[in-house]
């Protein structure tokens, strides 16, 4: 068996029983790995119907048959469950070097299921696997937990969750290394309904290659195509990911307060170029990366140095905010990393509770006199943030994300999410294509299941017009397919700037002896993302939910180079389910699934 | 009468944020890039007063008195 390790690790919290399973590499090449097959393992055990905090549901942690292989950024891990964010199939994903090494411990996959009666840690070292006692670390910060695990296994890499996920905060994320998050829809609060603090693992082994020849002439030739693209051999890693504010800012789609509106005139204070130039001490690269987009920065308040932030984090606590402050961007990250809070919704619900508060709806009565949740108020971020993260008084509600929270004051509207989940960085009214895509996402409201701000707004690989309708939704189901292969693989999105799918095909085919072609893995992503969308319905998320807040449908946007624009939806969601194959409800059809292999 | 350009990532060494140019009926974002050393090879997104567009489109496009460019090198991130 080439690529995989041929062997699932099963772990019953309930009854302490660890066993080891033969993969069935059939079903490994069909769903390739990671997000596809961690969701086939997840689908053929749990019932979709499972509460997420059940000791019924399971959690899949999977790499891809990339992962661990030399070949660029294949390093990464998948986690698989039922979100408690949002009731869809959650497949949150990391990077840095846990994932390899799983793989070098042995393993393709870890199941976890069951509930241990006491906080438990994992630890996995080759062929030992034991359930070890954790009450020690419940309760601790994320650096705490790793610092306290790095001593007793000075060689591994550790995976935990912080006290957002223990008190099972639905924006509870999963750390590893510190400060490398799978960091969406919840899943770290899966980990902790299961009492399961952490995951240390190390290994020896290494994966078997078909043809390593042509294995190191492939990567040899994908690594020359990262370094010589102008995004990933240059803007990538000389600015990282928070290059991005400028160049969405000016497009008008940079969102401000909660969405309301898209231009922030004082973006530069917090642009890619500014945490170069202000804070950036060096590049922080994950496992075998040669892109090395990963920032360490220090600041006042962390002159040692922190890992981040990303785009996303940034844009979040400032302009979401009305914050334009780097040096509290970076404060915000740091203690959403050592909660185990997913930063997008951490910021977007402290957004919706801010615009609550312009409203009306908080009330300084209702904070009990607290610090005053207002855009522009630089004291509330890490007040409020610590208080969500731990749960103490109105942060027992921020907890919960921003759906939650303005559902409780009746006003759902003004939580900007999709399936419950908070978009991330770009309003989809001046990005016709990226808003059919947040609101066809299979795990909610999310930029990387399908990222068209590649075409609509970078020019990669060819620019369109991202006001225009005609031929978006051929580019959503294109950009989502190959984004379920990529994540399948083992390997980073960000690979994508410079590779294609020939590329994917040939270090595949040269890894597991495969004939594939791209269409080969174009169908195997379509077949992955079916068979996500058939979870969902079976979990009883409604295509009724395949659609945007009222905001974009109805608000045009009020400024900025993007004003004047709602977002088309009743136009381009017809038009994807007719592109996908699926009826005009949004079901998808037995001929197609049939044609996938599904039914 | 002046137009503004906006430099972004690379395209600043050297030369700055932002760089103020004098305005001359008629002219282009092609004159101005061509003013600044930039070809448009280098060039991934272009915005000329507000609007965007594929480069070489852009590239055609008058600019504005009191009007501004946004150009970008290629950039991404997520």
């Amino acid at each position: 068996m080439f690529g995989y390790m041929g062997k699932i690790l099963r772990i019953n919290l309930t009854t302490g029983v660890v066993s080891k399973e033969d993969l069935d590499f059939d079903l490994a090449k069909k769903y390739i790995g990671g997000r596809g097959l961690g969701t086939k393992l997840y689908m053929d055990e749990v019932d979709p119907q499972v509460d997420p905090f059940a000791a019924e549901n399971k959690i899949v942690f999977i790499n891809g048959p990339l992962s661990g292989t030399a070949t660029p950024t294949g390093g990464r891990y998948m986690v698989v469950t039922k979100s408690p964010l949002t009731g869809c199939i959650a497949s949150s994903n990391s990077g840095g070097h846990w994932g390899a090494y799983l793989k070098y411990a042995g393993y393709d996959a870890v199941i976890v299921e069951g509930k241990a009666s006491l906080p438990v840690y994992i630890n996995i070292e080759d062929d030992k696997v034991e359930i070890l006692p954790a009450l020690d670390l419940w309760g601790k910060y994320v650096s705490e937990t790793s610092a306290a695990l790095r001593e007793k296994h000075p060689e591994s890499k550790v995976l935990t969750i912080g006290p957002a996920g223990e008190k099972l905060s639905q924006m509870g994320c999963i750390m590893n290394e510190d400060d490398r998050a799978a960091g969406r829809s919840g899943v770290g609060a899966v980990m902790g309904s299961k009492n399961l603090k952490a995951i240390t693992v190390n290994g020896t082994k290494k994966p078997e290659i078909a043809n390593p020849d042509g294995l190191k002439a492939v990567t040899k030739e994908c690594r020359t195509l990262i370094k010589e693209n102008g995004v990933t051999g240059g803007g990538l890693p000389t600015y990282g990911t928070a290059v991005l504010v400028n160049i969405i800012n000016e497009h008008g789609v940079y969102p401000m307060n909660n969405f309301q509106s898209g231009y922030d005139p004082d973006a530069e204070a917090v642009s890619g170029e500014t945490l170069t130039e202000k804070y950036l001490v060096k590049r922080n690269p994950c496992h075998h990366c040669p892109i090395g987009c990963g920032r360490w920065v220090k600041s006042e308040k962390h002159p040692d140095g922190i890992g981040g932030p990303e785009y996303e984090t940034i844009w979040v606590f400032a302009g979401d905010l009305g914050i334009d402050d780097m040096d509290i961007v970076i404060d915000a990250n740091f203690w959403c990393n050592e909660l185990g809070l997913d930063t997008i919704s951490a910021g977007a619900t402290l957004a919706a509770a801010m615009e609550l508060y312009q409203r009306g709806y908080i009330t300084d009565e209702l904070l009990d006199d607290d610090v005053i949740l207002k855009f522009g108020n630089a004291d509330s971020v890490i007040h409020w943030l610590k208080k969500m993260g731990n749960r103490e008084g109105f942060g027992d509600l921020l907890a919960r994300g921003s759906y939650r929270l303005a559902d409780f004051f009746g006003v759902p509207e003004y939580s900007m999410s999709v399936k419950k989940q908070d978009l991330p960085a770009y309003d989809p009214r001046g990005i016709q294509g990226m808003g059919l895509q947040y609101a066809t996402s299979n795990r909610g409201g999310c930029h990387v299941r399908g990222y068209l701000i590649s075409p609509e707004i970078l020019g990669l690989p060819e620019k369109l017009d991202r006001f225009e309708l005609a031929g978006k939704p051929a580019w959503v189901k294109i950009f989502q397919d190959l984004t379920a292969v990529i994540d399948s693989l083992g390997l980073c999105l960000f690979t994508s700037f410079a590779l294609g799918a020939k590329e994917y095909a040939d270090m595949i085919n040269e890894t597991l002896g495969t004939e594939w072609t791209p269409e080969d893995l174009l169908l195997a992503g379509e077949r992955i993302w079916n068979l996500e969308k058939l979870f969902n319905l079976e979990a009883g998320v409604s295509p009724e939910e395949d659609t945007l807040p009222p905001r974009f449908l109805e608000e045009e946007m009020p400024d900025g180079p993007s004003k004047g624009w709602v977002h088309k939806l009743d136009v381009l969601l017809p038009l994807y389910y007719a592109e996908r194959g699926w009826d005009a409800d949004g079901i998808p059809t037995e001929e197609r699934l049939e044609a996938l292999g599904l039914l | 009468m002046s137009i503004n350009v906006k430099l972004f990532a690379n395209f600043r060494e050297g030369r700055g944020k932002v760089v103020q140019m004098d305005y001359t009926p008629g002219m282009t974002a092609q004159d101005v890039i061509d003013h600044l050393g930039i070809t448009a090879p280098e060039i991934a997104a272009l915005i000329v007063d507000g609007v965007d567009g594929k480069v070489d489109t852009m590239l055609t496009a008058e600019v504005k008195k009191d009007g501004y460019l946004a150009i970008f090198p290629p950039v991404a991130g997520g």
